[in-house]
């Protein structure tokens, strides 16, 4: 084999087969690119190497030299130079590729070392299948039926160990069903910066526990739920509520910050059931904070508005946008956008303005970053805003320019999309001066004032796209119908436009996008369809003087912004 | 040929009438002189000698002294420690802690050179936690020597520096394995490490080069400064060089430690002559040479092969007393010299009991870091206690074996093989006593059999 002309590639060879991978790159990742799967539990690709589990065992061996002259010594057999094997087998997750390395793992060597390690990993394993959470996406299941005995020797007593222990607020732990590889350990150590969890006893007997007085209550305590193997850390939100072979998966994106976390929304007959990471090694790596991923409860919350209403009195889009044209006197209109709306809900409100004459204002919401997957901006969409032009200043946390606008007689009606406007800082006699367009999702003070309320959808409910941090434009798909008596923000936006007298829109995405591709410069090039769903980066240069108030977080630095990130 | 005497080299003061572990007492016999000359030497001088000499560790690996120096990292400015194993915890052995209550100040001794030849200024004795007593030996005789300047910032004016500290351990057997010592002494659950990377030498106490070495093999130093490596590598046979210590116990009439040149005597001789022979009416059935996790020997087996003796290769056709008593002749048998633990079984013992005593033992040290030693260990185990309290199946030897057979070689430090090597001898060479168990229960001598762990 002769190395790659390129010094930070090395040719290695598995299963007879050459792949040329970057340096430092193990022998899991270096196989997975060939299309091999080489098992294994401990091992996860964003955490450090434990090397315990030994299911990822192969052969190695070197291309055969001579000791003296270091001339290639040949196989007469073959012809090719000689590879001297190992005779012991080595863990693949820590080998680093080298020149000259080769790999076999189809031998009965290493067929026999995972048979022999899936038995010992089953023998004191509990029979839980039917009442475990992990079925159906469980390793032990997947790698014992791949590449196990398939028939048990084990005649002795299992260990009984504790079964349901809550770990805190959000993670039951069973650790009987434990195999001990410490990722989640890792994660907490390495990843959420919380030393919490850890081994206590000796051997087989080794249980998961936090260590003493602690409780597993950090912001990415669900993760462990999500890199546990097996069955071992669940959710209890999710626990017992639903097998995932029925559930269908959306990908989305977590709106809890403009950190913009890909998602993955598990639903079924229109109900959500729990929202779990998505891979992109760009923006979150395979991790999501906890408080995203229980948005989606917002779906069915208290308050959730219901009905389409026109001074109280239920209604229908037609009346109601008819109404809201009627309130809302051209020139003396103000629109309060949304830092939460989609970058195609933000074009139209855009639209909306335009055609009501009237500026458009945003609310931030700025909390303490936490350095990970939480930014200080707690609007995931606020770079949406500044693209489509809906804005071009970084928003305050209060309307208090709008609230002197109102009381001075300025502004005497308001078109709120998605905010509360009485959290943002107006007073209820303010509110009751002008008058209200209330698009949004659940019931508030705005909402309770407003004489057109028009319900809309979450997240999780529509399609569209968000700008994170990064000014990466990422796509979230629609999991799951409306409630009953929602509309579709698009088309809510769109008949509004068309009925103050701007112009006709689409209300479907992609067709939208063509308008949106031809009129904002920002978005020149990008046509929706072919975003993948890593998302795709934008040039935020003609923003870059704007005081944004994120730090550092994972994969993303504020300076070195536009420099030091690598476009997918 | 008749046994050869001892030769007391490490052990020449253990069992002196009138000696005593303090410091006056190691003095007025010489003590500190081979330190004081060792000082005025350079120090690669002193790693020459070791390497000479052909010292093979003492604590079971039997790996050599001389070349586990020189794989010290020495480019990347990392501080150097020295680590001296002291957990004796492979059962059947009980050399070290003679030394440690006896002669302290001999392991001292050889601390300081072998501190002073690798430039190391920071030592540290693992102690097992099971000699609370040694541990306080140990701290008067370092601080004794500390107040003579033999410990210290400025040990006998040379200029060079090096302080011991003591830390005891906690009763964990895989805290003897080196990486597994390393992680103990930071602090954390002693898991070893994975190698590579983490090889001690280059990655070793706090991500810095380290040496650990066994507390008979730093006395060994001593006297290899003392006499020079080629006359050490007289002692002893070629590759097997020195002496060791002994430590016979079971089945024999003088059970106890003995240090003899290495390989010059056999099996035969040490048990037979040395050790007294069996007990009245009782014949030996089996032998383990090094420490449980060495193989059993079977009396009445026969080891050939060819061997090279001199520059010649030579025929050997061996029986189980005839085996030379080194580190070669007992690989090449298929078991090991190990810790020197001799371990002698007669015929009034049951190898399945005797099995179901080392697996009982292995379990509950295995540390639990890895699948196939955490698991298997239990198994052998539980199988070997189900089948003691009389519920064995004929087959369960070769599920022993099976089960044996799927650890060794497949685990992060060398427990995989201890914990397999005796189970998978024990089935080799006793396989009927296994297959005939629940036929016979309970073995020659059949009673209750006592509870295990």
């Amino acid at each position: 084999m002769t190395q790659p002309a390129t010094k930070d590639l090395i040719t290695v060879n598995i299963d007879g087969r050459d792949v040329a991978v970057p340096r430092g790159t193990n022998v899991i990742e270096a196989a997975r690119r060939l299309g091999i799967d080489v098992p294994h539990y401990c091992y996860h690709p964003k955490l450090t190497v434990a090397g315990n589990c030994r299911m990822c065992l192969v052969e190695t061996g070197m291309l055969a030299v001579d000791p003296a002259t270091k001339a290639p010594v040949m196989d007469p057999a073959t012809g090719k130079q000689r590879v001297n094997w190992i005779p012991r087998p080595a863990i693949a997750c820590a080998t680093s590729v080298m020149p000259g390395l080769h790999v076999r793992t189809t031998t009965p060597l290493v067929r026999d070392c995972r048979e022999g390690v899936m038995e010992f990993l089953l023998i004191n394993h509990p029979l839980d299948c039917p009442i475990c959470d992990q079925a159906g996406e469980c390793k032990l299941q997947e790698q014992s039926a791949g590449y196990g005995r398939g028939y048990s020797r084990y005649i002795e007593h299992k260990n009984v160990k504790p079964k349901r222990t809550p770990l805190g607020p959000r993670v039951t732990l069973d650790d009987e069903r434990c195999i001990l590889c410490s990722r989640c350990v890792r994660f907490c150590k390495e990843i959420a910066k919380d030393d919490v969890l850890g081994f206590t006893d000796r051997g087989s007997y080794s249980t998961l526990a936090c260590y003493p007085g602690r409780k597993l209550e950090n912001d990415y305590s669900l993760n462990t739920v999500d890199i546990c193997p097996v069955g071992a850390l669940t959710s209890t939100d999710f626990r017992f509520k639903m097998r995932v072979w029925f559930l269908n998966q959306t990908n989305s994106i977590d709106t809890g910050s403009s950190a913009g976390a890909n998602t993955v929304v598990w639903s079924r007959e229109g109900a959500v059931y729990r929202v779990t990471p998505r891979q992109n090694d760009w923006v979150n790596d395979t991790w999501m904070a906890d408080s995203g991923r229980i948005l989606y409860k917002e779906i069915r919350a208290q308050g959730r508005l219901g009905s389409i209403r026109v001074n109280g009195a239920e209604s229908a889009l037609d009346f109601a946008v008819k109404a809201a044209a009627d309130i809302l006197p051209r020139g003396r209109v103000a629109v309060v956008g949304s830092g939460r709306s989609s970058v195609e809900e933000q074009f139209l409100s855009k639209k909306l303005c335009d055609a009501l004459g009237a500026r458009a204002s945003l609310v931030s919401r700025v909390g303490k970053g936490d350095g990970l997957l939480v930014s200080a901006d707690r609007n995931p969409n606020v770079r949406g805003a500044l693209v489509t032009g809906l804005i071009d200043a970084l928003p305050s946390a209060r309307l208090d320019r709008l609230g002197a606008q109102i009381d001075s007689g300025q502004v005497t009606g308001v078109v709120s999309i998605g905010e509360d406007l009485a959290a943002a800082g107006l007073s209820a006699s303010q509110l009751a001066r002008v008058s209200i367009v209330y698009l949004g999702t659940h019931a508030n003070a705005t909402s309770a004032a407003a004489r057109v309320v028009i319900p809309t959808l979450t997240v999780f409910e529509k399609s569209g796209t968000l700008v994170n941090q990064q000014f990466r434009i990422q796509k979230f798909h629609k999991a799951v119908p409306g409630v009953a008596g929602a509309t579709d923000d698009l088309l809510a936006l769109a008949r509004l436009t068309a009925a103050v007298g701007g112009p006709v829109l689409s209300a479907e995405v992609e067709p939208l996008w063509e308008r949106i591709a031809a009129e904002v410069p920002a978005l020149g090039a990008v046509s929706f369809a072919p975003i993948p769903d890593t998302g795709l980066l934008l040039d935020g240069a003609p923003w870059a003087g704007l005081p944004f108030a994120e730090g550092p977080s994972l994969h993303f630095e504020p300076a070195a912004r536009a420099a030091g990130e690598a476009r997918p | 040929m008749a046994a050869p005497e001892q030769h007391r080299l490490v052990f020449r003061h253990i069992d002196e009438p009138g000696y005593s572990n303090d410091l006056a007492c190691y003095l007025r016999n010489g003590g500190y002189e081979v330190l004081r000359k060792a000082v005025k030497r350079k120090p690669e001088e002193l790693v020459d000698e070791v390497k000479k000499s052909g010292l093979r560790g003492r604590g079971g690996a039997g790996f050599p002294c001389g070349v586990k120096w020189s794989l010290l990292d020495r480019k990347s400015g990392k501080p150097v420690y020295l680590i001296v194993n002291a957990d004796e915890s492979e059962p059947g052995t009980f050399k070290d802690r003679y030394i440690i209550y006896r002669d302290p100040h001999q392991l001292i001794e050889g601390i300081m050179i072998t501190c002073f030849a690798n430039r190391v200024e920071r030592t540290f004795i693992y102690i097992r936690g099971e000699f609370p007593d040694g541990a306080k030996i140990l701290e008067r005789a370092i601080a004794e020597a500390r107040a003579e300047n033999f410990v210290g910032p400025n040990i006998l004016g040379s200029g060079y520096g090096c302080e011991i500290y003591i830390h005891r351990g906690a009763g964990a057997y895989i805290c003897g394995e080196e990486t597994g010592l390393i992680e103990s002494l930071e602090g954390k659950r002693p898991y070893p490490r994975i190698k590579p990377p983490y090889f001690p030498a280059v990655l070793g106490l706090y991500q810095c080069p380290t040496i650990v070495n066994n507390v008979e093999t730093i006395c060994h130093v001593k006297h290899i400064a003392d006499m020079g490596g080629e006359a050490f590598s007289k002692i002893g046979t070629p590759n097997n060089t020195g002496t060791r210590i002994f430590c016979v116990s079971g089945h024999v009439r003088r059970p106890g430690y003995y240090e003899f040149d290495v390989g010059k005597l056999t099996m035969g001789q040490l048990l037979n002559e040395v050790c007294g022979g069996p007990l009245p009416g009782r014949k030996f059935k089996a032998v383990i040479p090094g420490g449980t996790s060495a193989k059993v020997l079977k009396f009445g087996e026969r080891y050939k092969g060819r061997r090279k003796v001199g520059a010649e290769m030579v025929e050997y056709d061996w029986g189980v007393e005839d085996i030379p008593m080194d580190f070669d002749s007992l690989a090449m048998v298929g078991s090991m010299g190990g810790s020197g633990g001799v371990i002698v079984m007669d015929d009034s013992v049951s190898m399945v009991e005797a099995l179901g005593n080392i697996n009982a033992f292995y379990s509950h040290e295995s540390c639990g870091q890895c699948t196939p030693c955490r698991e298997g260990s239990l198994w052998m185990k539980r199988i070997t206690a189900r089948m003691v309290h009389g519920d064995a199946r004929p087959e369960d030897g070769a599920l022993l074996k099976s089960v044996a057979d799927q650890i060794a070689g497949r685990t992060i430090c060398a427990f995989g093989e201890a914990c397999a090597w005796p189970t998978q001898s024990f089935v080799a060479k006793f396989g009927d006593e296994f297959k005939s168990y629940a036929r016979e229960r309970g073995g020659p001598e059949s009673g209750a059999a006592p509870e295990l762990v």
